[in-house]
């Protein structure tokens, strides 16, 4: 493992190749429901990092260094070839892309795959299913070529971003950092835990708002194919743990540190906003990362309605309301939601960007009486 | 922004319709323009189009709220406990999964288990949790059988959620009794719900005001009985079978002339279940006429004359007189003439003689099987004990040489009139003496869970079957029964049945391991009834009483 390029070529890229390649398009771009995007394909890493970590001595830290200017410099050749093919693409016009035999999208993936780009190759696999993701699709394509474009020149003048945004970059392109600190010591509330197929591996997402930071964490974790990721919160609990933030992307994603004592089951989250709140601070964590499309959120005081063909959470106070993101409304998650309403407000946790909010968590309101009053239901 | 223009040269207030519609049909053909009019690439496209997105995404605000729904109704039913709460969710998690197909294996099916669960729940008066009403709302939608259950347990939210989704339509449509009770105790509202309310509210309406007041219920469907359409008038009058009294025969007497032949025949056979009525006396009157001690000889014996007509007095008391096809005029009439009768007139008839010694008695001519039949559906119209008692003879005696009828179908209604204990020993009998093949009908009609002797007679006749070395799945419809209906506290008795026995000679090969695996499976699903029992006796009642004051 400290031969100069032995380490190169054994880096476990296979399964970074299998599971991209394995993976199922979303039927329209609006199923992407991640929110800091930078995984999946960063998983295998976990494993290929303790491989690749400096060891101390001097000739294997050169040795890593190689290996990461190698890396970076197939990046970079994969970078401006996509920009070469989004220039083709732009000069023929998108309306190309509506046509059946169209094939740039996984070729083109493929090709960031070899490049070891693979976050780039995600975001080239989820373009390829928003030609048929009904009316309104060329602005919807639009804007995802035009970021996945700012992200490859972001790539390319990289030296010259800010630190932050080029972790951010960096991340987004698909390669890995360790969770660098400081730990946060908190007692975090379990807001959410789902899981989201990535192909044969299951991707598991848990939400954690820590009461005294005011932070929210997003831990990420993943299953092997045909299991389930091991790590599971109750949601609704509360635990005292230590939780170390990666770089970059807003700084949400974290690794789950020591924990201090078993898990205990607590009531509605006390804080939360409105959803004029809610979309600023989605508006707010664009500035460090725009390739985001949401951000965590808890709304009080919201009422589930019907609008049209979706629904809405309307703020009781102030009658503001937010669309329901299309992916949630074909869950069953959406009717527990409204069930628990029954038309009066009641606190709800979820993510919240351009698409709409994704509702992840609903505590039954206080008022209403019931056994269950301040526990948490998971939506999905 | 600082500047006008993006890093390649698009103005930054280049319209994003613009950009959308270059991009579409490429910039060879429909190229952006800079401010000096000179042609920009598709980098600058994509430069600014990324500058409008995030800004876009940046700059969104919440919109102004459509009218939120009115909020549902308040439910005032106690909370399910805890632990209740988990398994309902845990039976209606399990209703979604496929059952894995071929044997059944050891464990408990509890698909099976949520009509129990939801009665039982139903019965201690719990309000559902809000968070289980859609998936109970799921399974009522895809098995009818569980919808009124649901329906009443779901209550009035229930029954607004539905309101916002199509799929729960029939939530809608159906008679939800007791989830929208009207309100009986006032006069007025009643007054009016009944003279505007839909159908099915006005059905809803006389059934609760029936329970509560017979003759306020019979007054109210008297005020507008002529003005109403004949099969509404037919649902109405059925009403009137619970509480049914003697002052209800002047009305149904009038119906008796109905336009509607369906509503004259509904209002005779209530009279004739009034054994004091003037037309039970009239059907009396003509059925004695028919049937006599015959005294010629030593013995009494029954002599029967069936009517040689139908006439219109006949027909306006009910009598049908077309005999359905395959059965001769005279026999038809007559059926139906001691089907109507007082089955009180035949002991003062035949010198005083008990039901009992009436159904011995030797019938002429062969008019046995005809008077029997007759005797048996008056037993079960007057709703006589003793007279369903004398038809149904010991259990012991074949069915076919039986005093009354052969027929599970009529044993299982004369046995539905008898106290329910007498009823679970006469089946224990019954199993005992002619084991499980012919007793899935009468059980269906005993009470559950089964009495103790009952649960015997049937464990114990499994027990013969398997060791007659037959398949258990000969017997799975009373074992599926015997998993619903046993007592839970059978389960330690019958954990000895669980282990697999030597195999007898010329038994099905392997069937001591199925019929092992059925009844481990009989028992856990036992022992999880038993839990589920005791979770929903859980805290409730006391909070309930705690509450407000009712049981």
């Amino acid at each position: 493992m400290v031969l100069s390029h032995g380490g190169e070529t054994g880096r476990p890229t296979g399964p970074v190749e299998r599971r991209t390649a394995g993976r199922v398009p979303a039927p329209g771009f609006d199923e992407v429901s991640g929110t800091a995007d930078q995984e999946p394909e960063s998983a295998p890493d976990e494993a290929s990092r303790a491989v690749d970590r400096p060891s101390g001595d001097s000739a294997s830290r050169a040795a890593a260094a190689r290996r990461a200017g190698r890396r970076a410099e197939r990046v970079t050749g994969g970078a401006q070839e996509l920009e070469q093919r989004l220039a083709d693409l732009l000069r023929g016009g998108l309306a190309a892309t509506d046509r059946p035999e169209y094939g740039l999208w996984e070729e083109t993936a493929a090709r960031m795959v070899d490049a070891q780009a693979p976050g780039l190759a995600h975001r080239l696999r989820e373009l390829g299913s928003v030609s048929a993701s009904g009316p309104g699709w060329p602005v919807r394509l639009l804007e995802e070529c035009a970021l996945l474009h700012l992200l490859d020149s972001a790539w390319l003048r990289l030296d010259r971003l800010p630190g932050p945004l080029a972790a951010t970059v960096r991340t987004r392109v698909g390669l890995t950092a360790s969770a660098e600190g400081p730990a946060v010591r908190d007692r975090w509330t379990v807001l959410a835990q789902y899981d989201t197929p990535d192909g044969r591996i299951t991707t598991r997402r848990i939400w954690l708002y820590g009461e005294e930071s005011g932070r929210t964490a997003l831990l990420l974790s993943y299953g092997a194919p045909g299991r389930a990721p091991a790590r599971t919160l109750p949601v609704g609990t509360v635990i005292d743990a230590e939780v170390t933030p990666y770089p970059g992307g807003g700084g949400l994603r974290a690794e789950l540190g020591r924990q201090f004592g078993d898990p205990v089951v607590t009531a509605a989250p006390q804080h939360g906003g409105t959803t004029a709140d809610a979309l600023g601070a989605y508006g707010r964590a664009l500035r460090d990362d725009p390739w985001l499309d949401a951000w965590p959120a808890i709304l009080r005081d919201v009422i589930p309605a019907p609008s049209g063909d979706g629904w809405q959470l309307i703020g009781a106070a102030d009658g503001s309301a937010l669309p329901i993101a299309p992916p949630a409304l074909s869950r069953p998650g959406l009717w527990k939601l409204v069930a628990l309403s029954g038309g009066s407000p009641l606190t709800v946790f979820g993510e919240c960007g351009h698409r709409g909010f994704d509702p992840l968590a609903a505590w039954c309101p206080e008022a209403s009486d019931d056994i269950g009053a301040g526990t948490a239901v998971a939506l999905v | 922004m600082p500047t006008t223009a993006t890093t390649t040269g698009v103005p930054v207030d280049t319209p994003w319709e613009d950009l959308v519609t270059s991009a579409l049909l490429g910039t060879d053909r429909r190229p952006l323009r800079a401010e000096d009019g000179a042609a920009l690439g598709p980098a600058a496209l994509l430069d600014a189009a990324a500058v409008h997105t995030v800004w876009r995404r940046a700059a969104l605000r919440p919109a102004t709220g459509a009218a939120p729904p009115e909020p549902a109704p308040a439910d005032l039913r106690p909370p399910l406990p805890r632990a209740a709460r988990r398994r309902l969710a845990q039976l209606l998690a399990d209703r979604s999964v496929p059952p894995g197909g071929g044997r059944r294996g050891t464990a408990p099916d509890l698909t099976e288990l949520i009509p129990q669960w939801l009665a039982s729940a139903g019965a201690r008066g719990y309000r559902a949790p809000a968070e289980l009403l859609p998936a109970l709302l799921d399974a009522a939608r895809a098995r009818t059988d569980l919808r009124p259950h649901v329906l009443a347990f779901a209550g009035p939210r229930g029954l607004w959620l539905a309101g916002l989704n199509p799929e729960w339509r029939f939530a809608l449509r159906a008679d939800a009794r007791g989830a929208r009770r009207p309100d009986t105790a006032d006069p007025e509202a009643v007054r009016r719900l009944w003279e505007e309310g839909l159908f099915a509210e006005r059905v809803a309406l006389l059934g609760a005001l029936r329970e509560r007041d017979a003759s306020a219920a019979r007054s109210l469907l008297a005020a507008t009985w002529s003005a109403e359409r004949a099969e509404d008038r037919l649902m109405f009058l059925d009403s009137l079978r619970s509480g049914l009294s003697g002052a209800d025969e002047a009305f149904l007497e009038d119906a008796l002339t109905d336009r509607s032949r369906n509503v004259r025949a509904t209002a005779a056979e209530l009279l004739s279940a009034l054994p004091g009525s003037a037309l039970a006396l009239r059907m009396a009157d003509r059925a004695m006429s028919c049937v006599n001690p015959d005294r010629t000889g030593g013995a009494v014996s029954v002599a029967v004359e069936a009517p040689h007509e139908c006439d219109a007095a006949m027909q306006r008391d009910g009598v049908v007189p077309v005999p359905p096809s395959g059965r001769g005029e005279r026999s038809w009439w007559l059926g139906q003439l001691v089907e109507a009768t007082p089955l009180d007139v035949w002991r003062d008839r035949f010198d005083g003689r008990t039901a009992r010694e009436l159904v011995t008695l030797p019938v002429a001519d062969g008019w046995a099987g005809e008077l029997h039949a007759a005797w048996c559906r008056a037993a079960v119209r007057q709703r006589d004990p003793a007279w369903a008692r004398a038809l149904l003879g010991t259990p012991a005696t074949p069915p076919a040489d039986g005093p009354g009828t052969a027929s599970l179908a009529e044993r299982s209604q004369l046995l539905a009139t008898l106290p329910s204990a007498e009823r679970a020993l006469w089946v224990a009998g019954f199993i005992a003496a002619h084991g499980l093949s012919e007793a899935f009908q009468l059980l269906g009609v005993c009470s559950v869970p089964w009495d103790g002797p009952l649960g015997r007679a049937v464990v114990d006749a499994l027990d013969i079957a398997r060791d007659a070395g037959s398949y258990p799945w000969s017997f799975s419809g009373v074992m599926g029964l015997a998993e619903r209906c046993l007592n839970p506290a059978e389960a330690d008795r019958l954990a000895v049945l669980t282990t697999t026995p030597d195999e007898p000679e010329g038994a099905s090969p392997g069937a001591g391991g199925y019929w092992s695996e059925a009844f481990q499976r009989l028992v856990s699903t036992l022992r999880l009834r038993a839990a589920m029992d005791a979770e929903l006796a859980d805290d409730g009642g006391a909070e309930r009483h705690a509450r407000n004051g009712t049981g």
